[in-house]
């Protein structure tokens, strides 16, 4: 029984990282789109980004007015990689800034659809909500889930990852996963010689806002004429990044790294340095640790985001909803910058832990930084 | 055990019987080189052994566990909790590690401790005892860090699973994880295999009625076989995290491969029969079939089935050569 069990479990490991059947992931409109929103002009204040949106339209929510104190529940799809636990502090934050808001709810699903669309029942048996804010798990699974707070007449705000329904009051996210490959593409296109090698880092296939960074970044190498040395899936891990790395390094040159996250930007950038080889352009993302180690190697990094402001930005929404104000809708897109050479002074803070990601918009919270487990 | 016992005529044609984890081992390095030339040059083969040293120091702690008959599937969050505590003590203090590192070999001897006591005195199954163990261990080091790394392992922590001593004659450079590898080996190695205590643990794995029949003390024996199991399982993640760095789940998926390493070296699930040497061997094939497939270039889907076949393959021979070895 020990011998099946554990076979059974060893098998289950080695095929753990299963294959799922893509959806269209490689949408040229869609690619264009994100492209012009990059550089576009958002309206609102230009020193809160969390406030910004692209575009004039607006979203009507008189219906929805209520008096003070609200109840308001949030859906969350989990809290298990550093940019959730980042973003989640945002929000919590936010929460504190409005007194109106009298309680607080969140249910988290841990990852799971199932459990989230449980959760999102409950929450609408237990009847307390005033305003429904759900970041997603998966678009296709939740949407049913949405629908249904919806008819129950409840606003609802959706942010991350979207769902297919445009019941929903406002749809908060930033540009989008396209606009995050296009930053990192471009940035090794402008530093790479026609002809030079790349190698394409990815976490794990099958999830739509990291399909969209890859297929974006793909296209952009193959119209200039880079090589595309290999995709490979890092799972997120460090240990797997650096010997991905020292693999193909062994077997030539690399012009540079593109990461579809950064979370093991510096796994990445390690192994070069411990070979004793030039660090070439490597792609990351906004947290700090390859922020402050792309300042200490002085080599060719960029840091396109994707900005854990939203979650701040969701709260901000429902509170409005619930005022009976305009809210831009129905979807309210964020800008998406990147982290270059020019600001990266101004985004590292050696004070903040080494998965802070600095683009949290939340520099100007009263209890910034120690909420965020930085320390003065 | 009980093959020296019984007098066999030699037989001459027969080869002489080598563990097939050394033949898989060799097969897969010299598939390396061909395929790889520079993996024959110091940088290569070094990086390789350097990568390859936490799961093998791991796998041969964990094999005190199986031989003697259990299970631990506690070590992969010992690992993520060093990592985890160790970067959240440290607060970039370089000194720190003096202190930090005794500190986790404390914390790992204590799990260990109260693994092999719910195992032996409560009599739970070590599958579950340790199942709950890992559960547990995950989730302190989840609030510990809530959810995310609070801080930096400072470089002499990171010394022993990052550093090389350069310029030496011959084989150029020298990692610190390949000293550690060799040295916990050895010792491990003499533990299993050239005491009493080493001794006692086959017996217990072996039959346990028996040996304590012949007076083996079987719980202290079983607690022992945990406490080295966790001890491992720091010294690994002190490593691993040398290499690599901070990450929330750092040791997750490693019991298993620790397991699987075992098993590939030939160690039997239901305990009694084990080898350090050959498990480590088990660990070095693991890591060369993965290094393998990534220069093959393979797509991912392709390898992960590849690699699972090479593994049932590598473990149905060990175990169909025992049999025909009447063992």
């Amino acid at each position: 029984m020990k011998t099946v069990l554990v076979a059974a479990a060893v098998f289950g490991m080695l095929t753990g990282a299963a294959f799922s059947q893509a959806p269209n992931f490689d949408d040229p409109e869609e690619f264009a789109k994100q492209r012009e929103q990059l550089t576009a002009t958002f309206n609102g204040p230009a020193d809160q980004m969390y406030l910004q949106y692209a575009g004039d339209a607006m979203v009507d929510t008189a219906a929805f007015k209520k008096e003070a104190p609200w109840t308001v529940c949030f859906s969350n799809a989990g809290v298990n990689n550093p940019w959730r636990v980042v973003g989640y502090t945002n929000m919590t934050e936010e929460v504190k800034l409005h007194p109106e808001i009298g309680t607080f709810t969140h249910v988290d699903a841990e990852g799971s659809d199932d459990k989230q669309i449980a959760d999102i029942d409950d929450l609408l048996a237990g009847g307390n909500c005033d305003a429904l804010i759900v970041s997603p798990n998966s678009t296709a699974a939740l949407t049913p889930a949405v629908e249904k707070a919806c008819a129950a007449g409840l606003p609802v705000i959706v942010f991350d990852r979207g769902v297919t329904t445009d019941c929903p009051v406002t749809f908060v996210h930033p540009v989008g996963g396209y606009g995050f490959g296009i930053q990192a593409a471009e940035h090794i296109i402008a530093n790479v010689p026609a002809g030079g090698k790349v190698l394409m880092l990815r976490i794990l296939p099958g999830v739509d806002v990291l399909e969209t960074r890859a297929s974006g970044a793909r296209n952009m190498f193959k119209e200039v004429g880079l090589e595309v040395l290999g995709e490979e899936f890092t799972d997120g891990d460090n240990a797997k990044t650096k010997s991905i790395v020292e693999d193909y390094l062994q077997r030539g040159t690399i012009d540079a790294v593109w990461m579809d996250a950064g979370a093991t930007a510096v796994a990445a950038v390690e192994a070069f340095e411990d070979q004793g080889v030039d660090i070439p352009v490597v792609t990351g993302e906004d947290q700090q640790d390859y922020l402050q180690k792309w300042r200490d190697l002085g080599f060719k990094g960029i840091a396109p985001t994707y900005p854990s402001y939203q979650w701040r930005t969701a709260i901000i929404a429902a509170v409005q909803t619930l005022k009976g104000e305009q809210v831009p809708g129905p979807e309210w897109v964020l800008p998406q910058p990147a982290i270059t050479q020019d600001v990266l002074d101004q985004y590292i803070n050696e004070k903040m832990p080494p998965l802070h990601y600095a683009m949290c918009g939340c520099e100007d919270m009263p209890t910034y930084p120690n909420a965020w487990g930085g320390t003065e | 055990m009980s093959a020296q016992s019984l007098p066999q005529a030699p037989t001459q044609r027969r080869l002489p019987r080598i563990n097939p984890v050394y033949v898989l081992v060799a097969a897969l390095i010299i598939a390396i080189v061909v395929m790889n030339p520079a993996f024959g040059e110091p940088t290569g083969y070094m990086n390789y052994l350097k990568r390859v040293a936490a799961l093998a120091i791991l796998s041969a702690g964990a094999l005190y566990v199986i031989v003697s008959g259990g299970f631990d599937l506690s070590v992969g969050s010992i690992m993520t909790l060093t990592v985890i505590g160790s970067s959240m003590l440290a607060s970039n203090d370089p000194n720190s590690t003096y202190w930090i590192i005794p500190l986790m070999l404390g914390i790992g001897a204590v799990v260990g401790l109260i693994n092999g006591l719910v195992v032996s005195y409560l009599k739970v199954p070590s599958l579950i005892a340790t199942l709950g163990m890992m559960i547990s261990l995950n989730g302190v080091a989840f609030m510990w860090s809530g959810g995310a790394p609070r801080g930096y392992l400072p470089d002499t922590f990171r010394f022993f699973g990052r550093y090389n001593i350069t310029d030496i004659p011959l084989i150029t450079l020298l990692p610190i994880a390949v000293i550690c590898l060799v040295g916990f080996g050895l010792l491990l190695w003499w533990g299993m295999h050239r005491t009493n205590f080493g001794r006692m643990l086959h017996a217990v794995g072996d039959n346990p009625q028996a040996a304590r029949l012949a007076g083996v003390p079987v719980e202290r024996v079983r607690i022992s076989a945990f406490v080295v199991s966790a001890l491992t399982a720091v010294l690994a993640g002190v490593i691993l995290g040398g290499r690599a760095g901070v990450s929330v789940d750092i040791g997750s998926g490693f019991e298993l491969q620790a397991i699987t390493a075992a098993v590939i070296g030939g160690a039997q699930l239901l305990g009694g029969r084990g080898s350090v040497p050959a498990t480590i061997a088990g660990a070095l094939a693991l890591e060369a079939i993965f290094t393998l497939l990534n220069l093959l270039g393979l797509a991912q889907p392709v390898r992960l089935v590849v690699q699972g076949l090479i593994l049932i393959g590598a473990v149905a021979l060990a175990t169909y050569q025992r049999k025909r070895a009447g063992q």
